[in-house]
């Protein structure tokens, strides 16, 4: 009943855990059944370990939250050595967000990646607001956008997810040009670029300033964006932003995405998801739908 | 160590002043085991304005009665709000969160400060399970500010400092008669300044020192890397590698 698919990849149900807020999954495996998940994004990983930016790095602001996490992770050598061996056998699509700050960066990783039997795509983040060098740079710029995405799709072999962000003045044209660059999916959106200041002390809440905006506060502008996304391009769009509850994911679904991501919500409740997938089921059996692809993009 | 998703009732809660309250917890079935230095994190019901769950400290535990206490001090709306809430309201839970204190043998010293005095009971009770009596030292800025007082004294000898000279003191808990080199452990947890002092005096007197960290948090699990400490192996999550970290750990912190 709710089984969907994303170019090559086959997934038991359109939910999926977004990259950044769901670990390894390794984090909630005392929480839920990692095996009913559609997929899981691991955290974005990138050529050489880093460090991230310096705390604070959240802040909580109304139906939402600023992070400045900036990467932080093992980076991918670790990954396919260690992380990789404690999480592939699980039953459901691991996929490796790749982030960098150059070409060659994120073709490295991807490279290395692609070797990995058990790892079926990888989402290509080339919007990460968070970091000084790259990220971000390359998403709000068609030509570059292309260009990164027909180099990595030169050497990476499985699905290709491209992850765009939202702080462009045409999400579609950037759509495009990955879609013409090669790239087998779209997921979005990524945080929006925002900031918050404490008045008593006079100074950011975050060290870097400006950070990424998430949760409910994004999501009529992550509905908005997929709506528009999926009437323009002709590959898979994955939807995320602000979602908490199955009424949350059928709005993207209904908007065009053939799946969902589940981010920020995680933080609050480490067994949303389960909650997400088993509403779906039963929003489907309360409406007479033998299968959920007949409502995805019907607005 | 196993995490839950649960929810407990409030089965007694008591308001100290205007900064403190706390919360005793009653969970139908049997807890698990809590170490000393372990938090929880807690659901804010019915605020609009506070989305993201509030990392607390547990103070006190009671495997018999399967409750649980949380000694909360009211910082900003979150904790407001929960310092609103009654006897017979329910509270979800995320628990038991990080790692806690060890419960290492020889002359011991708790240095408490503010909230920070909170997982000291339970830290207390633990050693006194061991045999083991420590000298509890608890700080705060007046007496109003140091909430729990005689509920120490069943487990060590208790000494109290004041800024201003109301209990016990007057001074900082660093500047006390009792606080000197006599320990092999000194566990501590309260103002990020006070530790910083204890942990500095620990290291430069060869004693072990463990600090209890409370950093900003998000998920309280280690997936969203907000609440990282500058350890000195690179940032590390206060909520999942501590927040209780051997002060050896965290040269770089105490000197910065």
């Amino acid at each position: 009943m709710l089984e969907t698919k994303i170019h090559n990849l086959n997934l038991k149900n359109p939910v999926m855990t977004a990259s950044g807020t769901f670990g390894y999954g390794e984090e909630f495996a005392d929480f839920i059944d990692l095996n009913r998940l559609g997929g899981i994004i691991v955290k974005g990983t990138t050529g050489e370990r880093r460090q991230g930016n310096p705390y604070p790095r959240m802040a909580e602001t109304p139906s939402g939250m600023l992070n400045a996490v900036g990467l932080q992770n093992v980076g991918v050598e670790t990954f396919c050595k260690e992380v990789y061996h404690r999480i592939k056998d699980l039953d459901t699509n691991i996929i490796v967000n790749v982030s960098g700050s150059s070409i060659e960066e994120y073709c490295k990783t991807a490279a290395m990646i692609d070797e990995l039997d058990k790892i079926p795509a990888i989402e290509l983040n080339i919007s990460c607001p968070n970091v000084k060098k790259g990220g971000m740079g390359f998403g709000v710029n068609p030509e570059m956008a292309a260009q990164v995405v027909s180099e990595v799709r030169k050497i990476y072999h499985k699905t290709l997810i491209v992850k765009l962000t939202p702080n462009v003045t045409n999400i579609v044209e950037i759509a495009k040009a990955v879609e013409g660059a090669g790239a087998d999916s779209v997921s979005l959106i990524n945080t929006l670029l925002g900031m918050a200041i404490d008045v008593e002390k006079q100074r950011p809440y975050l060290s870097t300033i400006t950070g990424g905006l998430s949760g409910p506060a994004v999501k009529p502008v992550a509905v908005r964006m997929v709506w528009q996304v999926a009437h323009a391009v002709s590959i898979p769009v994955i939807g995320l932003g602000g979602i908490a509850s199955a009424a949350d994911a059928l709005e993207f679904l209904m908007a065009g995405a053939k799946a969902i991501q589940v981010g920020t919500a995680n933080f609050i409740d480490p067994a949303v998801t389960i909650k997400i997938i088993d509403g779906l089921e039963d929003y489907c059996k309360r409406h007479g739908i033998n299968d959920i692809n007949d409502i995805i993009g019907i607005i | 160590m196993r995490k839950y998703i649960t929810d407990f009732t409030i089965v007694e809660k008591k308001t100290y002043n205007d900064t403190y309250f706390s919360m005793k917890l009653r969970h139908p079935e049997t807890l698990p085991s809590i170490a000393a230095g372990q938090f929880v994190e807690v659901e804010v019901p019915g605020n609009k304005h506070v989305m993201l769950r509030r990392p607390i400290s547990i103070h006190d535990v009671d495997t018999v009665a399967n409750t649980l206490t949380l000694l909360v001090q009211v910082v900003g709306k979150g904790t407001r709000t929960l310092s609103m809430l009654n006897e017979g309201d329910k509270l979800n839970l995320v628990y038991p969160l990080g790692h806690g204190f060890s419960i290492e043998g020889g002359k011991v010293l708790l240095v408490g400060g503010g909230a920070g005095i909170a997982p000291l009971l339970h830290l207390s009770k633990c050693f006194k399970a061991k045999g083991i009596q420590p000298t509890i030292l608890l700080g705060g800025r007046t007496k109003s500010l140091i909430p729990i007082q005689k509920e120490f004294e069943p487990y060590g000898n208790v000494y109290f400092a004041t800024e201003d000279g109301s209990l016990g003191e007057k001074g900082f808990v660093t500047q006390h008669t009792m606080f000197s080199t006599n320990y092999d452990h000194i566990y501590t947890c309260g103002p990020t300044p006070m530790m910083k002092a204890v942990a500095r005096f620990a290291m430069q007197n060869n004693i072990e020192c463990e600090v209890s960290l409370e950093n900003m948090m998000a998920c309280g699990i280690g997936a969203c890397l907000c609440c990282v400490v500058d350890s000195d192996e690179g940032h590390k999550c206060v909520c999942k590698e501590g927040p209780v970290f051997n002060a050896k750990r965290l040269t770089n912190w105490i000197n910065k």
